[in-house]
């Protein structure tokens, strides 16, 4: 897995969730993606950016274009130094939400990427990371 | 590029010099060879392409031999005989040259150097056997590196002709102003359904279409997954402003749909497209009736 | 704050989403909708989202609320304009805003909302005769 270029975006105000949204969509622009693949790869982020900032308390977000030799595509990583989530199992379930969300932003993020990681420590915070590849 | 005993081969090797003073000589004897072995499918590739792939790879080979790096083709000394090597991949797969073919126009080189370093080597067969050994390596790596380009590039192709082919089999039809329909026939798994949606709102958009008939008379089997999918394309449908029948549902299919308890809840339904596309033209404020000088002449 | 701006056209009002929302945008048009809803009485909204590339859980939950909080003010929201890619990435994301009424382009939806506004009439006169 190789990486050709990467940026990296605070999230602490509701107004960078709409600078992860633009940068995630001029990054697969770049990489190829069709429209359709674009569209669901700039709202799976904007639906973790929004976690992030909601129940992460605001964190990190790792933008690359990523290749592994046979394919190119787009991985975001998102970091937050939050509570955690005590039951992944649960709060990857359609519906469930601890906020005031639909509960879709997780599950409805890994349904529109293809590949989808998720680790969180109670206490120490919760990754996401999604990859999106081309064609 | 050293090698550990602080030898490198190239300081003993003599195919730079080789290549040098004889690369017309070993390029002539190689076209030969191959526009022999090639005469069964001459078709495939040009004798003007050819030679030009054989004088370019036989330059690119001479310039990386120079560098001295003959074990190791994996540095930069090799990256511009490589490339050139994918460029013949690419073509040859156009061309229909299977993976193997394509490999073996690297290993067919073979003869035409071994000839020519025998005639170098003279008498001194240990040093025949060394260069003719370390030589072998080369080409064999460059041949697997050949095989490999070629193989990938079969199946981008492969994958290419798969994602024609899926488009081919969906099409979407205007029946009437503002009535579409969509035949689908085989299965409908996910990858199917994303073209099926993409054509069908695509062709809303340019039609203006208010309704869509998604005929499903050619779908083999309905299970829950296939059901969730002709869902999926009914609400994405719906979002753009049209609405969706589906027709041609089979009795056993609508048994299925029963026993899986699966709802086609806000969803019309007809037996056949006939039956749906008489209630499309009904939704739409058209009506169908007999002229009435034809039903008189048919009594 | 940006606010994006309301337009009247005669009973109806239109609204043309053009900008990339974040989430209080989305929650002030929400706001102003229904406040202008009462001022002009109007029967209908027209929401064009033509503009907008992608439509994710919160703007389609807004969408939703506008929808239902306008029906409870008497009057019928119509959605118009949703490009093709954010259609099928709504659906995946499971969300297919079943109580709003969809057109193609703001033409369509006009008349779909004069069409559900008399009906709606209809429906109120009949339920005085008896």
């Amino acid at each position: 897995m190789q990486t050709t270029t990467s940026d990296r975006l605070t999230v602490r105000a509701e107004e960078d969730v709409v600078k992860v949204r633009q940068a995630t969509r001029s990054l697969a622009q770049k990489t190829g993606l069709n429209l359709v693949d674009q569209t669901k790869v700039v709202t799976a982020a904007s639906e973790l950016a929004r976690n992030t900032l909601v129940y992460g308390g605001g964190g990190e977000v790792l933008i690359e274009a990523i290749s592994d030799g046979m394919r190119s595509g787009v991985r975001l990583t998102f970091e937050d130094k939050g509570p955690g989530i005590a039951d992944i199992e649960l709060a990857m379930k359609d519906g469930f939400t601890s906020g005031t969300g639909l509960g879709l932003g997780l599950s409805g993020a890994k349904r529109l990427a293809n590949e989808f990681r998720i680790e969180s420590r109670l206490g120490e915070g919760t990754t996401v990371v999604i990859t999106k590849w081309k064609g | 590029m050293a090698d550990p005993t602080g030898v490198t081969v190239s300081t003993i090797s003599r195919l730079p010099k080789l290549l040098k003073i004889h690369e017309a000589q070993i390029l002539k004897v190689w076209m030969d060879e191959q526009l022999a072995s090639l005469s069964r499918r001459a078709g495939l590739i040009g004798d003007a392409e050819l030679r030009a792939q054989s004088k370019n790879f036989l330059s690119e080979f001479h310039k990386a031999t120079q560098s001295g790096s003959l074990e190791d083709i994996s540095g930069p000394q090799w990256a511009s005989a490589k490339a050139l090597l994918a460029d013949i991949c690419r073509s040859r797969a156009e061309q229909g040259f299977t993976p193997m073919e394509t490999a073996s126009f690297v290993l067919s080189v073979r003869g035409p150097l071994m000839d020519r370093l025998q005639q170098e080597y003279g008498n001194d067969a240990a040093g025949l056997a060394a260069e003719m050994r370390s030589s072998n390596l080369l080409l064999d790596k460059l041949a697997l590196y050949t095989a490999e380009v070629a193989l990938q590039n079969r199946e981008t192709i492969i994958k290419r002709q798969q994602e024609e082919m899926l488009e081919l089999s969906t099409p979407v039809v205007r029946l009437f102003p503002g009535v579409l329909a969509l035949p689908l026939i085989g299965t409908l798994d996910s990858a199917r359904t994303q073209i099926v949606m993409e054509n069908l709102l695509q062709k809303i958009v340019e039609t203006e279409a208010t309704i869509a008939i998604l005929d499903i008379t050619g779908v083999a089997t309905v299970d829950t997954l296939v059901a969730q999918h002709l869902l999926k394309t009914v609400a994405a449908a719906r979002l753009m402003g049209a609405d969706c029948i589906i027709s041609g549902i089979r009795p056993q299919i609508a048994q299925t749909i029963v026993h899986l308890g699966v709802e086609l809840q806000n969803v019309a339904t007809k037996a056949t497209l006939a039956d749906a596309l008489f209630l499309a033209l009904q939704r739409n404020g058209f009506s169908v009736q007999r002229l009435a000088k034809e039903s008189a002449g048919a009594k | 704050m940006e606010r994006i701006p309301i337009l009247r056209m005669g009973d109806f009002l239109l609204v043309t989403i053009q900008v990339d929302m974040h989430d209080r945008v989305a929650l002030a048009l929400q706001d102003d909708l229904t406040n202008r809803i009462v001022k002009n009485h109007a029967r209908g909204v027209l929401i064009d989202i033509s503009a907008l590339d992608i439509v994710d859980s919160f703007i389609g939950r807004t969408l939703a609320n506008i929808a239902s909080m306008a029906r409870i003010l008497d009057a019928q929201t119509v959605l118009v304009g949703m490009q093709p890619a954010v259609a099928i990435t709504l659906v995946e994301l499971g969300i297919s805003l079943p109580n709003i009424r969809t057109a193609l382009n703001v033409e369509k939806g006009v008349s779909l909302l004069r069409a559900e506004v008399e009906n709606n009439i209809m429906e109120r006169d009949a339920n005085y005769d008896i």
